[in-house]
């Protein structure tokens, strides 16, 4: 029947591919160690950096394709953050659109076979969620002085449940940062683990192309996710920005 | 017998954790179709809540890759 690999079973390894490792081989990953994941980040940096200049370079009043795209993309994040953060959070539109073009290229460039996806170490996207969170922190008291804190303060609930959701809200308010890190880390994780669970039965020669398929439909899926991902992160950003810049209800 | 008791409570646990997943697609579900109902109702109004329409995917989804998240910790980390 089936053809299984010596030992029985079917082997999975979905979790191989996120293992961190040292560009150089040594084998003590620190602080400042250059690992794959710096490697494919540097890589979108790198991305981002000539599909911006490739944009911009033109500047016709007919755009070829690039600038098209380049400026597609910078009016989608512009809208985004004047839409749901308001008029006077355009001064903070160069870290939006920073973050975004980040997380799209790493989570566009990791569906390439053999990369290393940067957004599913929690160690990338904990640093992204809390610079947010000092970002809204800092620009909250420093715009609003301790008036921020009547963020949780609802005014328009009852009198009498106020102090109840008050504790409710602050507990949200310093989960922030976690949802907003394991919301992007999770997401890329578990999709990349499941197309690998999927390769793994094309172990079964009867089931190799119900895997093959599989795993097209799951890549497809994929690259939703990838930029459903980034707009999510960066949506959610816009929404912790206005309530740092109109924290009243 | 292989393995211990231990390692059998962190494989129902992570296989329990996984049910997570089936509540928060309910959730996510539950939120799509809503806005798909108000938005066929009201179609020129829909446009500009897509906005508010992927808040609350995330919200609802959150809560599942917390589950996910549980599942991972007992497969890997325990």
């Amino acid at each position: 029947m089936a053809d299984a690999p010596e030992g029985g079973g079917l082997v999975f390894k979905p979790m191989d591919q996120f293992k961190l490792a040292d560009l150089f081989g040594s084998s003590d990953i620190g602080m400042l160690t250059l690992t794959n994941s710096t490697l494919w980040m540097a890589f979108s940096v790198l991305a981002i950096a000539l599909f911006m200049v490739a944009g911009t370079r033109g500047r016709a009043m007919v755009p070829s394709r690039v600038q098209s795209m380049a400026e597609m993309t910078y009016g989608f994040v512009y809208n985004m953050v004047i839409d749901v953060s308001g008029k006077d959070a355009a001064r903070y539109f160069p870290y939006i659109m920073t973050l975004f073009m980040f997380i799209l290229f790493a989570n566009f460039l990791a569906l390439i076979p053999m990369s290393f996806s940067p957004t599913s170490q929690f160690a990338v996207t904990g640093v992204l969620a809390i610079s947010v969170f000092v970002t809204v922190l800092v620009i909250g008291f420093a715009k609003n002085g301790l008036g921020f804190l009547s963020l949780f303060w609802i005014t328009s609930a009852p009198a009498v449940v106020r102090p109840i959701l008050a504790v409710i809200e602050f507990i949200l308010f310093w989960m922030r940062p976690v949802s907003h890190a394991v919301r992007l880390g999770g997401a890329i994780l578990a999709g990349h683990a499941l197309l690998k669970v999927f390769a793994g039965f094309a172990q079964i020669t009867l089931a190799a192309p119900l895997a093959l398929l599989g795993v097209i439909a799951i890549y497809a899926l994929e690259v939703l996710v990838a930029g459903i991902q980034a707009y999510v992160f960066t949506i959610l950003t816009c929404v912790y920005l206005k309530d740092a810049l109109h924290p009243h209800h | 017998m292989e393995g211990d008791i231990a390692q059998m409570g962190q494989f129902i646990g992570a296989g329990l954790a996984a049910i997570g997943s089936g509540a928060a697609a309910i959730g996510v579900g539950h939120v799509a179709g809503n806005f798909l109902a108000g938005a066929l109702r009201n179609p020129s109004a829909a446009g500009g809540q897509t906005a508010t329409l992927f808040i609350g995917i995330a919200f609802a989804e959150a809560l599942g890759i917390f589950a996910f998240l549980v599942a991972l910790l007992l497969m890997f980390a325990v």
